[in-house]
C-alpha cells in the first residue's frame, strides 16, 4: 500500500505526458521483442533462438559501407587525414547544417528519384532521425487537438512520433485487402468526415511511400489524386519517403516531388517530405533525419526546432563526403536493390512453396504476409494467438497486423533485410516445419475451411487451435526501445 | 482555416531577441585578421575554443578510436546500426566517470540514471515535457541564458517566472527572492513545478555558493517541487574555489536516496567543458526512475549519433587524458579571463568577479545615458554597429537592472581579444563618461576596486573557501 501511495505521489510530480502511456510501449506486443532479447538466434551459439524478423533494417550492404569508410579516412575528422577539420567541425552547431552536407543530401535524394526532380539544399532541414522529423512537422502544422489522416496499416511509431508530445490526433483511413490496400478517395472522404464528426480539425494527410508495412509504392495517378484531395481541402500532404531507394524489380518509386511538377496550380505550401538515411543507406545509428518542405515558413520554423535534434557535425561531415562520392552512391544504390531483390525472392519463393500468401510489392525491407487462413476466427484475438505461437513456438519475431492498425486480422509484417542468407534459410525451414506440424494436426480434424480468393492460397484444411486467449491491444513497435543485443552492448559486458 | 500551428506563427522560438540579432549582425560582417580586419568581433558566443590541440593530439595517439575501430577492426557496421535509446553503455559509463571527476570524485553518478540527449537544448526541453504541464511554471533566477525561453517554453507550453537577483549582493539568490517569485507565480495562477538554476551561472560566470545551494534544496523540499541544476559549465571552474554541485549538497545533507533526491535533476553537456557543441551531446541525470524511463523514450527525438558516442566514450575513458585536460582547460580559461578583466579595467570597466564559465558579466552602467533599458539598448547598438563587438545585453538575459553585458572570452584568439579591448577602450574614451574616466582614472579605479571587493565579499560566506588573490 505504501509502495502504491509512493508511486501515486511520484506520478503527481510528473507531467501527464511522462506519466501516461502515450509512448506506446506498454503494449503486450513487446513480448515478441522480449522473447528475442532473452533468446536471440545465433547460428552457432544459439541455433534455437528467436529469429528477429520484426526489425526493418537494411543490413545487406554494410560491407560496401565499411569498405568505403576504411578507404576514405579523410571523411573522418579524427584521423590524420581529416583532423585538420576537427576544430571547425566540432564547434559547428549552426542549425542550417553544413552546406556541403545539405548539398550532398539533396543530390542523394535526386539520385534516389532517378534524377527526375531537383531538390533545393536550402530547403533541407535536419532532425533527430525521421522520428524527430515527424514530431517537428506535427508541431509545425498542427495544434493540440488537431488531426492527421493516416492510411492503415501504418508504422506504429507514428502513434508516438506524431501524437505523444504534440497532442495531435491520428485519424485512420481504412484500406482493405480487397484492392491490395490501395488508398481510395472514398476512404479519404470517409475518414475526413469522421474526423469532423468527432470535432477533430483535420490539418493534413500523412502517407508513407513506399509503404511500411505493405512494401507497395503509390502510382502516379494515386499520388495525383492525393495531392488534389489535400489541395482541395486546403490541408497538408506529408509524404514520408524514408524507403525511397528500397524499390527493386519492376517497381519504380515516384516521389510526390515529381507529381507536383505535373500539377501547375498545386498549392506547394501544403507539400512536405520527411526523409532519412536510416533505411536507404542502412545508417539508423547516425540519426540523419530530414524535413523537406515547399513552404518557406515551415522551413524557417522547422529549422529553429531542429535545435532539439541536430545531426552531429561529425556525422554531417562524414555523410557529406560519402554522398558526394557519386560513383560510390551509384554503386551502393544499384547493389542494394539487387541484394534486396534477391533476399525478397528467397523469402517469397520459400513462402510460395508452402502456399503462404503475401501482398505483391517490390519495395521496403519487409513482406506483408497473409496468414488469414490460419486464424481460428477472423478476429484480432485469433491473430494474437497465432502471433504468440509464431513467436514462442516457431521462434520468429514477426509483427502482427493489429500493431499497424490494420483493419483486417491475419496479416503479418516479416522483415528480410536484417539477416544473412543462412538465417533466412533457417527461418524458412522453421516455417516449413511449422506448416507440416499444422497439417499433421489438422488431418485429425474434419471441418473444412472456405477457400480464399487469394491467388496463392493457403491449404484450406489447416487451422490453429491454441488456448492462449490474451487479448491483443493496439501495439507499438519501436526500433529504439528494446535492446537488441548489439555487439557494442555485448562488448561491454 | 489556419494552416500552420501557433508555434509557427508566434514568436515562441525567441529568436527576435537582441541576443540573436547580434549574432545575425556578426554573420553579415565577421572579423577576420586578414580578410576583414574591420569586421565584427564575436564576443557573444559562449564557446570554449581554447583546448582543441589537446583533443587533436589525443586523436593522433589513438588511431583506433579515431577511425571507428576496435582492436584494429572496423566496427562501422555495428555503429551504423546502433540506435538503442538507452545509449552505448561504455559511453554512459565514461560520462558518469567524467562528471564524477569534475566534482572531485566526491559524489557518484550511476550510468543507468543518465539519459542521453541531443545537446542540453534537447535535455532541458525533455525535462520540461516530463515535469510540467502546459501552463505550469518553473522559477529561474535572473539573469538567465536567453535560450531557455525557447528550450523550456516554446513547444512545451511551460512558463518561466523570474527569481529577481540584484547586483547589490552580487546577483546571489536569496530566500526572499525565491518566496517572492513563488508568490508571483501564484498571483498569475501558475502552478510552480520547480526551480531551474544554471550552476555555474550563465551569464554571471559564477558558481553558486553552498549557502545558495542549501537554500534551494530547502526551498524545493518545503514546496515539494523539483530542482533542475544545469551544470553545463561545471568543468570550466577556474577560480580557486571548488565547484559545488547540487549532488554535493544532497550528499552533505544526507539526502541521498530520499524523496527529495528524486526531485533533483542535473543537466549536463559536453558543449562547453570539451568545446564540442557540434557533436550534440547532452545528458539528463535523475534519481527518479520514472523520469529516467520517460526521458529515455523521449530521447528518440534526439539521440546522440553512434559515431559520436563511440569516439567520446574512448576519449572520456582515458582517465589520464581527462585529468590532464580538465587541469589545462581551467588554467587557460583563467589566464584568458584575467586578460579580459584587466583589459576592461584599463578602460575603466569592471565586472562581477567570476570564477567559472566562458564569459564575464560586465558592468557598463556608468556608460548609460539613463538608468533604463532603452539606454542599454542604445549603448548595445553603438557597441555592435560602431565598435563592432557583438556582446550580449543584460536585458536579453532578463536582467532586472540595465547596464550589464555578457562578454565571452574563450571563443577568440588572444590577439583578437586584445583588439576587441582596444576598440572598446577607444570607444569608452570617446564618450563623455570615458573622458571623465580618463581624467580621474586613478580615483575611479580605486573606487571600482572597492566595489569589486564588496561584490566578492557578498559572494563568499564564512563557510566558503578562501578567495584567490587578484
Amino acid at each position: 500500500m505504501v509502495a502504491l501511495a509512493a508511486e501515486k505521489q511520484d506520478r503527481n510530480l510528473l507531467s501527464r505526458i511522462a506519466a501516461g502511456d502515450g509512448h506506446g510501449e506498454n503494449s503486450s506486443y513487446f513480448d515478441g521483442w522480449k522473447a528475442y532479447e532473452e533468446n536471440p538466434f545465433h547460428p552457432i551459439e544459439r541455433p534455437d533462438g528467436v529469429i528477429q524478423m520484426g526489425l526493418a533494417e537494411n543490413q545487406l550492404c554494410g560491407d560496401l559501407m565499411r569498405k568505403w569508410v576504411l578507404e576514405h579516412p579523410e571523411a573522418s575528422i579524427c584521423t590524420a587525414e581529416g583532423v585538420n577539420h576537427f576544430s571547425d567541425i566540432a564547434i559547428f552547431q549552426d542549425y542550417h547544417g553544413l552546406p556541403e552536407f545539405r548539398q550532398a543530401v539533396a543530390k542523394f535524394m535526386e539520385k534516389t528519384r532517378n534524377n527526375r526532380v531537383k531538390f533545393d539544399p536550402d530547403r533541407i532541414v535536419m532532425s533527430g532521425g525521421a522520428t524527430g522529423a515527424h514530431e517537428t512537422v506535427a508541431f509545425c502544422l498542427a495544434n493540440p487537438g488537431d488531426g492527421f489522416l493516416v492510411p492503415t496499416p501504418y508504422y506504429p511509431g507514428f502513434d508516438r512520433d506524431l501524437r505523444w508530445r504534440t497532442g495531435v490526433n491520428l485519424v485512420p483511413v481504412t484500406c482493405q485487402s480487397s484492392n491490395g490496400f490501395k488508398i481510395t478517395v472514398e476512404a479519404l472522404e470517409a475518414a475526413y468526415q469522421s474526423a469532423r464528426e468527432s470535432n477533430i480539425p483535420v490539418k493534413g494527410l500523412l502517407i508513407t511511400n513506399p509503404s511500411n508495412p505493405l512494401g507497395t509504392t503509390l502510382d502516379r495517378e494515386c499520388l495525383k489524386s492525393l495531392v488534389n484531395f489535400t489541395n482541395d481541402k486546403g490541408i497538408h500532404l506529408i509524404a514520408d519517403e524514408i524507403y525511397a531507394a528500397t524499390t527493386f524489380g519492376q517497381s519504380e518509386f515516384i516521389s510526390v516531388a515529381e507529381v507536383i511538377e505535373d500539377i501547375p496550380d498545386c498549392n506547394r505550401d501544403l507539400i512536405h517530405i520527411v526523409y532519412s538515411l536510416s533505411k536507404d543507406m542502412g545508417l539508423p545509428g547516425l540519426r540523419v533525419g530530414i524535413v523537406y518542405s515547399y513552404n518557406n515558413r515551415v522551413v524557417n520554423i522547422a529549422r529553429k526546432m531542429s535545435s532539439f535534434g541536430l545531426v552531429s557535425s561529425q556525422t554531417q561531415h562524414l555523410i557529406a563526403k560519402m554522398l558526394s562520392d557519386e560513383d560510390f552512391v551509384d554503386e551502393f544504390i544499384r547493389e542494394s536493390k539487387l541484394r534486396l531483390a534477391a533476399r525478397h525472392a528467397e523469402l517469397t519463393t520459400g513462402l510460395d512453396g508452402l502456399g503462404i500468401g503475401w501482398l505483391k510489392a517490390e519495395a521496403g525491407l519487409f513482406l506483408w504476409m497473409d496468414l488469414r487462413n490460419l486464424l481460428k476466427t477472423a478476429t484480432f484475438d485469433s491473430e494474437t494467438e497465432l502471433w504468440r505461437v509464431i513467436v514462442h513456438k516457431v521462434k520468429l519475431n514477426v509483427s502482427p497486423g493489429g500493431s499497424f492498425h490494420c483493419h483486417e486480422p491475419g496479416w503479418f509484417r516479416v522483415c528480410f533485410a536484417n539477416m544473412d542468407h543462412k538465417t533466412m534459410e533457417t527461418a524458412l525451414e522453421r516455417i516449413r516445419v511449422f506448416t507440416r506440424q499444422l497439417e499433421q494436426e489438422n488431418l485429425n480434424r474434419t471441418k473444412p475451411m472456405a477457400a480464399t480468393k487469394k491467388k496463392k492460397c493457403w491449404q484450406s484444411s489447416l487451422r490453429l487451435s491454441f488456448n492462449d486467449t490474451r487479448r491483443f491491444e493496439d501495439g507499438f513497435f519501436s526500433p529504439h526501445s528494446p535492446v537488441p543485443p548489439s555487439p557494442l552492448v555485448r562488448a561491454q559486458t | 482555416m489556419k494552416q500552420l500551428s501557433t508555434k509557427v506563427t508566434s514568436n515562441g522560438h525567441g529568436q527576435d531577441s537582441s541576443y540573436f540579432l547580434g549574432w545575425e549582425e556578426y554573420e553579415k560582417n565577421p572579423y577576420d585578421e586578414i580578410q576583414n580586419p574591420n569586421g565584427m568581433i564575436q564576443m557573444g558566443l559562449a564557446e570554449n575554443q581554447l583546448c582543441f590541440d589537446l583533443i587533436e593530439s589525443w586523436l593522433a595517439k589513438n588511431p583506433d578510436a579515431a577511425s571507428l575501430k576496435r582492436n584494429g577492426q572496423s566496427i562501422f557496421r555495428e555503429l551504423a546500426l546502433f540506435q538503442d535509446y538507452h545509449g552505448m553503455p561504455e559511453f554512459k559509463k565514461a560520462m558518469a566517470d567524467f562528471m564524477e571527476e569534475i566534482r572531485g570524485n566526491r559524489v557518484t553518478f550511476d550510468p543507468k540514471k543518465i539519459v542521453l540527449a541531443a545537446g542540453s537544448t534537447s535535455a532541458n526541453e525533455t525535462l520540461m515535457f516530463c515535469l510540467a504541464e502546459p501552463g505550469d511554471a518553473f522559477l529561474l533566477p535572473t539573469p538567465y541564458y536567453p535560450g531557455f525561453d525557447r528550450d523550456l517554453k516554446w513547444r512545451t507550453g511551460a512558463e518561466i517566472v523570474p527569481i529577481h537577483c540584484s547586483s547589490s549582493n552580487g546577483f546571489q539568490i536569496t530566500e526572499s527572492a525565491l518566496q517572492q517569485a513563488y508568490q508571483q507565480a501564484q498571483k498569475l495562477d501558475l502552478k510552480v513545478k520547480g526551480v531551474l538554476v544554471t550552476n555555474p551561472s550563465n551569464p554571471l560566470g559564477t558558481a553558486l555558493t553552498r549557502r545558495e545551494l542549501n537554500l534551494l534544496v530547502e526551498f524545493i523540499t518545503s514546496k515539494n517541487i523539483h530542482l533542475i541544476s544545469d551544470e553545463i559549465y561545471s568543468g570550466t571552474m577556474y577560480g580557486f574555489e571548488q565547484f559545488i554541485s547540487v549532488m554535493d549538497v544532497l550528499k552533505d545533507k544526507k539526502l541521498e536516496n530520499t524523496e527529495v533526491s528524486k526531485r533533483v535533476h542535473v543537466v549536463y553537456s559536453l558543449s562547453k567543458d570539451l568545446g564540442l557543441p557540434g557533436f550534440r551531446v547532452g545528458a539528463i541525470y535523475s534519481n527518479d526512475e520514472m523520469i529516467v524511463s520517460a526521458a529515455t523514450k523521449m530521447s528518440s527525438f534526439g539521440l546522440v549519433s553512434s559515431q559520436t558516442q563511440y569516439l567520446l566514450s574512448a576519449l572520456l575513458s582515458d582517465k589520464k587524458f581527462t585529468s590532464q585536460y580538465l587541469e589545462e582547460n581551467q588554467k587557460r580559461l583563467k589566464s584568458r579571463q584575467k586578460r579580459l578583466v584587466s583589459g576592461l579595467e584599463s578602460a575603466g570597466i569592471t565586472c562581477l568577479r567570476s570564477n567559472a564559465g566562458l564569459f564575464c558579466w560586465v558592468d557598463m552602467r556608468h556608460l548609460l545615458d539613463t538608468n533604463t533599458f532603452e539606454a542599454e539598448l542604445d549603448l548595445w547598438k553603438k557597441i555592435v554597429y560602431n565598435v563592432k563587438l557583438n556582446i550580449s545585453p543584460g536585458s536579453s538575459c532578463h536582467c532586472t537592472e540595465p547596464g550589464w553585458f555578457r562578454v565571452c572570452f574563450a571563443n577568440l584568439s588572444e590577439d583578437t581579444l586584445d583588439l576587441a579591448l582596444k576598440r572598446l577602450k577607444t570607444f569608452v574614451e570617446s564618450t563623455d563618461c570615458g573622458r571623465m574616466i580618463s581624467r580621474s582614472s586613478h580615483e575611479r579605479l580605486k573606487s571600482l576596486r572597492k566595489k569589486t571587493v564588496s561584490n566578492w565579499v557578498f559572494r563568499v560566506s564564512w563557510s566558503d573557501r578562501v578567495p584567490d588573490e587578484r
